[in-house]
């Protein structure tokens, strides 16, 4: 009896010692989970969650499980900038997030003096063109999707005259600067330019600008909750021309905190889980039954992010930080190599990707995508 | 012009809910000095429930809201001030100060831990059609929230003048000492008042959360501002904290349409300090002597 007892012990010893020897590789997700933010954060972690579990029941990464370990920054710029470091410090090989661009352009120092790759959702273009060798995104900077909204207003609703509404943050000046410079080349005039403040509240006075402008179309470049409170005021202010929004305003929240308000929007969507591809379909199917929400382009972001980065390492065949970033510089991955990567993709020397997106309108509180726009 | 018009009736719309949390914020004051700096929490909270008797209940918008009333004027009225108010009250303003700015900070984290930090939607009890007035298109919300909140204001002074009871509570609120004497119940008197409050923040979260949505943390605008549209107006007047309110409304969808957003702040604050240095009592207010 003693003896068997001593034999197990001493099996379970070894094992535990294997269990130990085995690396795991850290991965450190800083993001938005309380704050204005929080929306975004909480879709954004959630994918990466659910990726990190399905890479590790199917054997980890070069054999070795990841461990996540998620942050919370509170949607705060230096918040997020200490808990990359913290990040780091705990042991991160690579960090995820953050997805608002202005805690990206803060944080992101951190990760460059220290050699770290860093994968982040966040769209302002500055990111990628501050010659950061270990920024990435994962999902297009404004500059490439600006110029696919401004096609759309001139040639898909032939619009001479335009409203912006922006908000006045990292993210809002640089899709807003992105934007004018494309409508403005294409001959459009914009004749109302209305910021304002992240978290903002009341949207009155917003809308009466933008509706007395005389604009022909309103294109809304706002955060998620101030979006949708934007889109019942110009319902209850009575807007009947054309509103065209970046995937922000499409976001399955902004729809389903809208309601009604929501219907006949347009825009353009980087990444949206109502697109016809079967990988897609397949993610949305899983997110929303493992977590009862549907997933929103953030959550897309969010897998994406997990799978390049999985890939990355696999690719750079071993565990080295350099080497990853090397990797990820100029990767290619498709859709028939790895089916999580939802579609195909490609990012350039300055981390920036580039792949197909989509035209969307929202009917009855649905999204539905129109067209399908290709990389550029 | 119909710029101008569409401004001002959004403005109005919005101030008269400000105006509802003013009005608690001074009848505090007034019955008991209790500066309530959880005031914004007191209206954003009644949402949730709200919230809650329709998802996790079942119940249908408008008996939702009834539970909510009932809920908040318990929890924020009695409760409120049974076990905060009443055993501070006696070491004088400043803790009350800060407690209810801790009962702030609890109120905001438990909505959060329990509700989550997103927004939630939130229904309207109005229509969001619309109809044209001088060229601006109102919404029929944007009416019912004005109508909604005077009929609530006037029913608060018509109680408070024109009944025994109201008469009790203005006797409590100008002098407890000589209201004791002649037989008013003052603990009484402050409680209902409390539980006034707790009414008019209820009614002013079923307005406004419509277009702000149900968050956690939308209280801390509204508690600014109602403390605001309180001094403006003047902290002792019920009809000061209602012209307040809608001043600062106006005045901040004003600043917002005619200066810029980033200044929308600024308006209302610049105007406070202007009140201040010219009417110290405020607009309304009468200046009160301070007593040893």
């Amino acid at each position: 009896m003693i003896r068997n007892f001593a034999l197990a012990a001493l099996v379970a010893a070894g094992l535990g010692a294997t269990a130990a020897s085995a690396e795991t590789i850290k991965l450190g997700n800083v993001a938005e989970l309380s704050g204005s933010g929080a929306t975004v954060g909480k879709a954004w972690t959630d994918a990466i969650t659910m990726g990190v579990e399905e890479i590790n029941a199917a054997g980890g990464v070069l054999g070795n499980q990841l461990e996540l370990s998620s942050y919370d920054s509170q949607t705060d710029a230096q918040t997020s900038r200490a808990l990359v470091q913290k990040a780091i410090d705990d042991g991160a090989f690579l960090i995820l997030g953050t997805v608002y661009s202005g805690s990206t352009i803060v944080n992101m120092l951190v990760t460059q003096q220290q050699g770290i790759p860093q994968i982040v959702g966040s769209e302002a273009p500055a990111i990628t063109q501050k010659g950061n060798p270990f920024i990435f995104r994962s999902s297009f900077g404004a500059h490439k999707s600006m110029p696919k909204i401004a096609d759309y207003l001139k040639n898909g609703l032939g619009v001479s005259k335009v409203a912006v509404s922006w908000v006045n943050n990292e993210f809002g000046k640089g899709g807003h600067d992105a934007f004018v410079k494309e409508v403005t080349d294409r001959g459009i005039e914009v004749v109302a330019d209305v910021s304002s403040e992240v978290a903002q509240a009341d949207f009155a006075a917003d809308v009466a600008k933008l509706k007395g402008s005389g604009a022909e179309a309103i294109f809304v470049y706002l955060h998620e909750e101030e979006s949708a409170r934007i889109l019942r005021e110009l319902n209850k202010q009575g807007v009947d021309v054309p509103i065209v929004g970046e995937t922000t305003l499409l976001n399955q929240k902004v729809v389903e905190l809208a309601g009604e308000a929501a219907n006949g929007i347009m825009g353009h969507v980087g990444l949206t889980v109502d697109a016809p591809n079967p990988e897609i379909q397949e993610f949305g199917k899983r997110f929303s039954e493992k977590y009862g929400y549907k997933a929103d382009h953030n959550a897309m972001k969010g897998y994406v992010a997990i799978y390049a980065a999985k890939t990355a390492i696999e690719r750079a065949g071993e565990l080295d930080r350099q080497k990853v970033a090397d990797t990820l510089h100029s990767m290619t991955v498709k859709v028939s190599e790895v089916p999580n990567i939802l579609l195909d993709v490609s990012w350039d020397e300055t981390g920036e990707v580039s792949r197909e997106s989509f035209l969307v309108e929202i009917q009855d509180g649905k999204s539905v995508v129109k067209d399908t726009l290709p990389a550029n | 012009m119909s710029e101008f018009m569409q401004v001002l009736i959004s403005g109005l719309a919005t101030g008269s809910i400000y105006a509802l949390a003013a009005i608690g914020f001074t009848l505090l004051w007034q019955a008991s000095q209790t500066i309530n700096f959880a005031q914004g929490e007191f209206v954003m909270l009644p949402a949730f429930f709200v919230l809650i008797g329709m998802h996790v209940l079942g119940l249908a918008l408008l008996p939702a809201i009834a539970l909510a009333l009932v809920v908040s004027v318990v929890l924020l009225g009695m409760v409120f001030k049974r076990v905060i108010i009443q055993p501070m009250l006696p070491h004088g303003v400043l803790p009350i100060v800060m407690a209810t700015i801790g009962l702030a900070i609890l109120m905001r984290e438990m909505v959060k831990e329990f509700y989550s930090a997103e927004a939630q939607p939130f229904p309207s009890m109005f229509s969001e059609s619309t109809f044209n007035v001088l060229g601006a298109t109102v919404s029929y919300q944007d009416v019912g929230n004005l109508i909604v909140s005077a009929i609530a204001i006037v029913a608060l002074q018509l109680f408070l003048g024109r009944t025994r009871t109201g008469r009790c509570m203005q006797a409590t609120a100008q002098n407890p000492a000589v209201a004791e004497i002649l037989g008013v119940n003052i603990q009484r008197m402050v409680l209902y008042t409390f539980m006034i409050n707790a009414a008019l923040a209820t009614i002013a979260s079923v307005l406004i959360s419509p277009i702000y949505l149900a968050k956690f943390s939308i209280g801390e605008p509204i508690g600014l501002v109602a403390f605001l549209a309180a001094i403006v107006g003047g902290f002792n007047q019920v009809r000061g904290a209602l012209a307040g309110g809608l001043l600062i409304g106006v005045i901040d969808n004003m600043s917002a349409a005619y200066l810029s957003s980033e200044y929308r702040i600024a308006g209302p604050m610049i105007l406070l300090i202007v009140i201040i240095l010219l009417r110290p009592q405020g607009l309304l207010g009468t200046s009160e002597g301070r007593t040893v």
